[in-house]
């Protein structure tokens, strides 16, 4: 299943036979296990109701918030299992940002930038908040766009501009991993572009996993790519390797357009 | 051509509300005109005096304006610290199961109960109460009003805010939980901020109806017509001296009783524009 | 990540767990108001809940005095203050259901006309307005011209009460049909008259009826209007002019006189049954027809 290249590093993130319910006797995910490298991008791609936001989720401990999921297996972060952990620690790790923008319409950018801080009751000075405002906003190329207007709320922003927000924000408690679901999914195509862009240039720092439902997405930006189909995990490799000689079937048949 | 008449009918129908406010204001204003060009706009509202005996009778309304005013905002109080943990156990803890439904729907039966009713269980159950904590030595007051009141408002903010902060949507929480927030925390930083305003607008709301009480309050409140100053002391609110009194007054008693309904009604329905106002700038942002 | 000063994690759960526990008891403990009122009225009212209270009216002071005198029962009923219920809220039922059916359906189709929004927020208006003060907008233009208490009084001021309610939910109830349904029956070549009665009001026949149900539950308790208005008799009253007596206005009078005070709890007693019948009418009414 797996034909990524070892490069000696030890894997960020490994999960072992992890599995996601909803409903008693149904798995959404299914024994699900992979090592994931550091600085690399992981495309999760496959149709509709696969499993694959099911299994991002899983990783930051998002369905916890929902008393019926239950998740087995281990999900092990930097050596430590995430099933174990505190999900709040689970969160500085593991970032995520969601298919729709989501910046916090009560508060102005700049304190949309710190609201992990904030939230988290992280006291920081004057200072230090405006360098990790000005990294963060740099680092999604949002800077030069709204310094002068970061006392506003963020609703004015284009949809491109508020999910680069919402990246920025998610970057300032510098994780190590960004789990991303579906972040392009409901922009046009000159943000989605910028986006991609940026994310290439994000893994040189941070390891990233991408849920699309865009398989030229990605080919496009990732460097190894997981294909689930009904909670199974059908294919984990490299993605060029994947797109242009699929080792399963079923891969093939998604690939080229059989099912949706 | 039936059509055409039953839509006349309808405009009708809908010119009758204006008809009926209009009425009603000049009513008001055609009642109170006696007391108003007796003592004026300004003096009778500042004025403490309340003495129906005939050698001396001379009306003024401040001493109900600032028991009603007391009243109202001292219950107001005391049901917040009721309704908003409610208004948080069925709009964000527990929305949307089977037991939050169950505390909606008890809550919402203190709403069923008719403020008579309210009046007797605070007469009969509160009063010895007041009387043994010492605040009031026949138990009644501006504490014991306030305290009946606060409990008749708790559904009305309690079942507003919940809905506003249910629908505060799930994808900016998330965003927040993701962020390694705990629950109090989202609420507090996320949760409340959103749906602020319309948590507002229900208390206002809830302010506007306990100003108006009158049966639970008039039982409760102690009858005297002085300006109350503390929580123990005893009054009356324009409801209540309204109630008392209207029976057998006429001339300018009456005139002035309906001068302090017309100022009951100009409060209430600001109040309740204020709210209005509150919740339309809400939804257009 | 660097260690930053920051409150410790340990502290934010327990801040967490801590105020999660309030929300719940504070929550609890609003529900049992309820419970104690209940307690107290049947705890009171179930000795003195006979036949009599229904077939018999209010006995005078004397006899009451008379009765308790020699340690008997309270004597009579509640009869004079539950047919005048029954008349001052029939009246005002059947003053409000057509002016509140027709200014509903008014507004469910011209929502956005300035006129609409206007009898809109005057509506709400006076759904605001404390029913002390429509007790003396009733007696202005009932009581004073009549020149007496009468029925009829208190009905006008119960049907400002309940007016806005019903005009409200069959506005709500009326949006939320589909539009197709008016559009199918008119292009059927029905009238308009026709497809409102025939197909809108059936169609939305759960919510209307539900507002309506809730809106006499409403004024059924409602003492204050009364009090202006009905004033109260000590017999039973089927003249609309004369002045009248209410399940509520007696538990008033009641209150008053210490020789018949024992009847406030059967008579609220009464009151509460009705009152939770009639809601618990309109939560299944509610469900049934559920659009």
């Amino acid at each position: 299943m797996e034909n990524i290249e070892d490069t000696g590093r030890e894997p960020i993130l490994k999960l072992n036979s992890v599995s996601v319910s909803y409903v008693a006797g149904k798995n959404a995910v299914n024994e699900v296990s992979a090592n994931i490298y550091p600085n690399t991008i992981t495309g999760i791609m496959g149709p509709s109701g696969c499993g694959k936001s099911t299994l991002l989720r899983a990783i930051n401990r998002m369905h916890d918030l929902y008393p019926n999921v239950k998740t087995t297996g281990e999900i092990f972060l930097k050596g430590k299992n995430v099933l174990q952990m505190n999900p709040m620690e689970v969160r500085r790790l593991a970032g995520m940002v969601f298919q729709q923008p989501n910046p916090f319409p009560t508060m102005s950018i700049y304190d949309n930038v710190l609201a992990g801080y904030s939230l988290n009751g992280i006291r920081l000075s004057k200072k230090e908040k405006d360098d990790i405002v000005e990294q963060s906003l740099i680092s999604v190329a949002l800077w030069d766009e709204v310094k002068e207007v970061m006392s506003k709320r963020g609703s004015f922003l284009s949809g491109g501009q508020q999910q680069r927000l919402c990246i920025a924000r998610t970057l300032a408690l510098m994780p190590e991993v960004l789990l991303m679901d579906e972040p392009t999914s409901a922009l046009d195509p000159i943000s989605t572009n910028k986006i991609e862009e940026l994310l290439l240039d994000l893994k040189k720092k941070y390891t990233i996993l991408i849920v699309t439902h865009n398989m030229s997405q990605a080919a496009r930006i990732s460097d190894n790519s997981m294909f689930m189909y009904l909670g199974d995990l059908i294919e984990y490799g490299n993605t060029r390797q994947m797109f242009t000689k699929p080792k399963n079937k079923k891969t093939e048949e998604y690939l080229t357009g059989v099912f949706g | 051509m039936k059509d055409k008449l039953f839509k006349l009918l309808l405009f009708v129908a809908s010119a009758s509300v204006l008809l009926l406010t209009a009425g009603i204001i000049y009513a008001l204003i055609g009642g109170a005109s006696q007391a108003f060009g007796e003592y004026g706009f300004w003096g009778f509202i500042t004025n403490s005096e309340w003495d129906p005996r005939s050698a001396t009778e001379e009306y003024g309304a401040l001493s109900f304006i600032v028991g009603t005013l007391f009243t109202a905002f001292f219950a107001l109080l005391i049901c917040l610290l009721f309704s908003l943990p409610v208004a948080l156990f069925n709009g964000e803890y527990f929305k949307g199961t089977k037991i939050s439904s169950f505390v909606g729907s008890i809550v919402g039966l203190l709403a069923g109960i008719p403020s008579i009713v309210y009046g007797l269980w605070g007469f009969y159950m509160l009063r010895p109460l007041t009387i043994e904590l010492g605040i009031n030595a026949q138990g009644f007051g501006i504490f014991t009003a306030s305290i009946v009141l606060a409990i008749m408002i708790i559904p009305y903010a309690s079942s507003l805010s919940s809905e506003f902060l249910s629908m505060v949507p799930n994808n900016l929480k998330e965003g927040a939980y993701s962020l390694g927030a705990t629950r109090i925390e989202v609420i507090q930083h996320i949760s409340l901020p959103v749906a602020g305003s319309g948590i507002v607008a229900s208390y206002i709301l809830a302010l506007g109806r306990a100003l108006g009480e009158t049966m639970a309050v008039t039982m409760l409140i102690g009858n005297t017509n002085n300006i109350p100053k503390g929580l123990a002391d005893t009054g009356n609110t324009m409801a209540s001296i309204i109630a008392n009194q209207f029976g057998e007054s006429d001339g300018i008693k009456l005139s002035s009783l309906i001068a302090i309904g017309l100022l009951l009604f100009i409060i209430t329905a600001i109040i309740n524009l204020i709210a209005k106002l509150i919740v339309k700038h809400m939804s257009r942002a | 990540m660097t260690e930053r000063k920051q409150t410790s994690i340990s502290y934010r759960n327990g801040k967490n767990k801590l105020i999660y526990i309030l929300v719940c008891t504070l929550s609890f403990l609003s529900m049992l108001p309820l419970f104690f009122i209940i307690w107290e009225v049947i705890s009171k009212g179930y000795k003195n809940f006979n036949l009599q209270l229904f077939t018999e009216v209010t006995p005078s002071s004397m006899d009451a005095m008379l009765s308790r005198a020699n340690n008997g029962p309270i004597p009579g009923g509640i009869l004079n203050g539950i047919t005048g219920s029954i008349l001052i809220v029939g009246v005002a039922i059947l003053l409000t259901i057509p002016l509140g059916l027709l200014i509903g359906i008014y507004l469910s189709e011209n929502s956005q006309k300035r006129f609409a929004k206007l009898v809109s927020y005057l509506t709400d208006l006076l759904q605001g307005i404390p029913s002390i003060v429509i007790g003396i907008i009733a007696y202005a233009w009932v009581v004073k011209p009549f020149g007496g208490y009468s029925a009829l009084a208190g009905s006008v001021a119960l049907t400002i009460m309940m007016l806005p309610m019903v005009v409200r939910s069959t506005e709500e109830t009326l949006k939320m049909l589909p539009r197709s349904y008016k559009e199918a029956g008119l292009a059927l070549g029905s009238s308009y008259i026709n497809v409102v009665f025939k197909i809108l009001i059936p169609s939305g026949f759960g919510g209307i009826f539900t507002g309506i149900l809730l809106s006499i539950s409403r004024v059924m308790g409602e003492t204050a209007p009364l009090m202006l208005t009905a004033l109260g008799a000590t017999i039973v009253n089927w003249n609309v002019m004369h002045p009248t007596s209410a399940m509520p206005l007696l538990i008033w009078d009641f209150y008053n006189d210490p020789n018949l005070v024992d009847l406030i709890w059967s008579t609220s007693l009464l009151l509460l049954i009705i009152i939770f019948l009639l809601n618990w009418l309109a939560k299944i009414v509610a469900r049934k027809w559920k659009i």
